[in-house]
């Protein structure tokens, strides 16, 4: 692959994938919040669900908060933690080839539940079908890196990409090079996962943003609002419900004497 | 104590004929679209049956309401917050829809399209969801309709528990009512508690339960919490939706489209002032059969001058707690103690509250074998087991049910004497703990019902979160991104296009 096209590849389309990916999740969710969702089709079926999306669901989250230390952790910490490169990689086989096989059977149930029961396959959006495709041809291009990276149980292929990810966060124009050499899965694993990125803000993977573990935080159980002002009587009145920008002018300042 | 005023519907369900207006009105309002085509907002049910979606009363299968634990606090019965997040990859708590029913149309057009044939032409179901061709329905909101089906499946029936139920099997005994069942705007909703994102509310200034389609993500978990199943899941659009009590026809000082359109005249709404602070413990009430007392505790007295102070304080406006002393509501729920709130034992302290059907004498009471005290039947010889009404309007506890039903047939008792004898009868209304003009009252509000009577809707106050200029002209109600979803082609975030009227006609 000539440098030119590798710069291109490794070294500016993660950017527009980036910057596709974060702004494009935030104009969705500020002009279209209707639409954020999960997108669940279990009410209309609920065979191989529980299986499918839970094995899929708990693999993939161990496999991202892999992804996220193993690719962001600097190497020096690494390295004054003692932990070996070869150890890091190891881990990162077993761990992830365990909850790959699990989100791999489960992505399967998946696919096979959105492609051939017909209530699922009439509801879906072409976005509902494709996603769920790049997800499952990801996992398996993920898994087949398994056997490469066996030819390299030192872990140096493994420090290029922490280092191009490093690279890339932190803006070093020559990112791009730390994964010039490496094999064509990885690069294929690379770009597809990268692309998952760019069209992560136009699926349903927006739900993502919205895992609700600040239900755990919530004090107590109901949800009261309010439309009159929570600040003490004869004070101004401000709708409480929704801050409002305009016509504040034209509001009385004062709420009415019933 | 902290005042709330809440607008809370009872429906008179010994006036009710099951003539589904309100759930027909209702759909053609609110559930007129693709993904909630399976949703009543309202249906109407005959009991006994399992219902809509089946067995919903059954909280050993489906988890709905609260439960009480050990240490005296309530909590969903779908679990803790940490089970509801440890299930939210697939809710195994959440009914599938053929529990409600495959929605479907019929192939109308055929009916007209159809070459010549020996047979006549017929319109054959087909599914809304996936189009295709359906050889049976199964199921519906209104399945079991004047006691459709065998009474092997009706029996399963939750509010048969502690009943001998194998004789109302029997043509002789059999028995029927109807319930209409909408969302019961509840004072402790358990589906605003089972909400992760806490998209589900309660409005403080009038009570309805909403949900914020835009902070719903479709975790569905408010389909399992709530133990009346009345939030249905959208499949199109991925949000629960549920019933909104109208609440822009009662905010303009209107009844729900359910309310105006019921011929029967059985459904009142009113304003009830309720303490907030109390909610909590009279939903922790360790004894079942209490739940319907500890709710009536709740409610305050309009005409009480250190209520009225303490509301006012507390923000409710004075139009507002005029209306309360004139509420329908109050009288029937507190005054007459005529109705019941639907299954209090769910700890949910609902809203909607239900005055239980009187039913015809059994044959054994009306040959004189028992049961008939002076000019009076016994209620536990009407014809409706009052254990199985106490099942599902107070926990199984007789003796509030039966003091109603006794006030019923007082007040018909009392004038029949008026308008036929020509006689006041004092001690009919004596005896049951009534006076003669409460007895007038109570016949002037329930059997002759007038529509100033029923409805007593006090306006709500916009001026204090909206400004009308600024609305005058805007979109109106609609979902999403309002009237402005966008014109290209291109549809970036998958939002629906509203879809084109289409007349299939065939073109000659």
């Amino acid at each position: 692959m000539s440098s030119a096209i590798n710069s291109a590849l490794f070294g500016w389309y993660p950017y527009l994938c980036l910057t596709v990916f974060l702004l494009g999740s935030l104009i969705r969710f500020d002009r279209e919040p209707y639409t954020w969702k999960t997108g669940s089709s279990q009410l209309l079926r609920k065979r191989q669900l529980r299986w499918g999306s839970n094995l899929f669901h708990v693999g993939i989250l161990i496999i991202f908060v892999g992804h996220f230390f193993g690719l962001l952790t600097p190497v020096w910490l690494l390295d004054a933690l003692y932990i070996s490169h070869g150890f890091k990689q190891v881990l990162a086989m077993v761990v992830g080839g365990l909850a790959g096989v699990a989100c791999f059977i489960g992505i399967s149930l998946l696919a096979h539940r959105r492609l051939f029961d017909p209530r699922i396959r009439a509801t879906s959006s072409f976005g509902d079908t494709a996603i769920l495709l790049l997800l499952w041809l990801q996992l398996t291009l993920g898994l087949s890196t398994i056997f490469v990276s066996a030819q390299h149980l030192d872990g140096h292929e493994m420090v290029k990409f922490m280092s191009w990810a490093q690279g890339i966060l932190t803006l070093q124009p020559a990112a791009a090079g730390f994964v010039a050499d490496v094999s064509p899965i990885f690069k294929a694993h690379l770009l597809l996962g990268m692309t998952i990125f760019l069209v992560f803000p136009f699926t349903r993977l927006v739900h993502v943003w919205s895992a609700p573990v600040w239900y755990l935080g919530r004090p107590g159980y109901q949800v009261v609002r309010t439309r009159r002002s929570l600040k003490p009587a004869g004070r101004e009145v401000i709708a409480a419900r929704r801050p409002r920008r305009d016509a504040m002018t034209i509001r009385p300042t004062h709420q009415p004497a019933e | 104590m902290k005042i709330r005023a809440q607008i809370a519907m009872v429906l008179n369900l010994d006036k009710c004929i099951g003539c589904h207006t309100c759930s027909v009105t209702c759909k053609n309002v609110w559930t007129n679209r693709e993904g909630v085509e399976y949703a009543w907002f309202n249906n109407v049910e005959t009991k006994p049956g399992v219902g809509y979606p089946r067995e919903w009363e059954n909280q050993e299968k489906w988890k709905g309401g609260w439960t009480r634990k050990a240490n005296g606090k309530i909590e969903p019965r779908i679990g803790a917050k940490w089970r509801v997040l440890a299930n939210i990859f697939a809710n195994p708590d959440l009914p599938e829809i053929d529990d409600y029913y495959e929605p479907f149309t019929f192939d109308y057009e055929h009916l007209s399209t159809a070459k010549e044939s020996r047979a006549f032409p017929t319109a054959r179901p087909r599914s809304a969801i996936t189009g295709q061709r359906m050889e049976k329905i199964e199921w519906g909101p209104n399945w079991e309709e004047i006691l459709g089906g065998e009474f092997s499946k009706r029996s399963a029936d939750a509010n048969f528990e502690g009943v001998q139920k194998e004789i109302y099997g029997e043509f002789e005994n059999t028995f029927m009512m109807y319930l209409p069942r909408l969302c019961e705007h509840c004072l402790n909703p358990a589906c605003a508690a089972s909400c992760p994102s806490g998209a589900i509310y309660k409005r403080e200034e009038d009570g309805i339960v909403l949900i914020d389609q835009d902070k719903c993500r479709g975790w569905r978990m408010c389909v399992s919490g709530c133990p009346y199943k009345k939030i249905y899941y959208n499949w199109s659009s991925g949000k629960s939706e549920k019933c909104i009590f109208c609440y822009p026809r009662i905010e303009a000082g209107q009844p729900t489209v359910c309310s105006e359109t019921c011929v029967g005249r059985i459904r009142y709404l009113g304003v009830v002032l309720y303490d907030a602070d109390g909610i909590e413990a009279a939903a922790s009430a360790p004894d079942e059969k209490t739940l319907y007392e500890e709710q009536l505790k709740l409610f305050l007295d309009p005409n009480d001058p250190a209520v009225i102070a303490q509301a006012r304080a507390d923000g409710v406006p004075d139009a507002w707690i005029e209306a309360a002393k004139h509420s329908p509501v109050w009288k029937m729920a507190m005054e007459w103690k005529i109705a019941f709130p639907l299954h209090p034992e769910y700890r949910t302290l609902p809203m909607v509250w239900y005055v239980p059907p009187l039913s015809p004498i059994q044959s054994a009471a009306a040959a004189g074998k028992m049961g008939v005290d002076g000019d009076m039947p016994d209620v536990r010889s009407l014809r409706i087991p009052l254990k199985y009404l106490a099942n599902l309007l107070t926990a199984g506890d007789e003796e509030p049910v039966a003091l109603a039903l006794e006030r019923m047939l007082a007040m018909r008792g009392y004038m029949r004497a008026k308008s036929v004898d020509g006689r006041i009868d004092e001690a009919l209304a004596t005896r049951v703990g009534l006076t003669g003009a409460e007895i007038e009252e109570m016949y002037r509000v329930m059997a002759i019902a007038n529509y100033e009577d029923r409805f007593v809707i006090p306006t709500a106050h916009r001026e204090w979160s909206e400004d009308s200029q600024d609305l005058r002209g805007s979109c109106g109600f609609s979902f999403g991104n309002g009237c402005s979803g966008g014109d290209s082609e291109l549809n970036l975030f998958g939002t629906k296009k509203p879809k084109k009227a289409t007349n299939p006609m065939e073109i000659a």
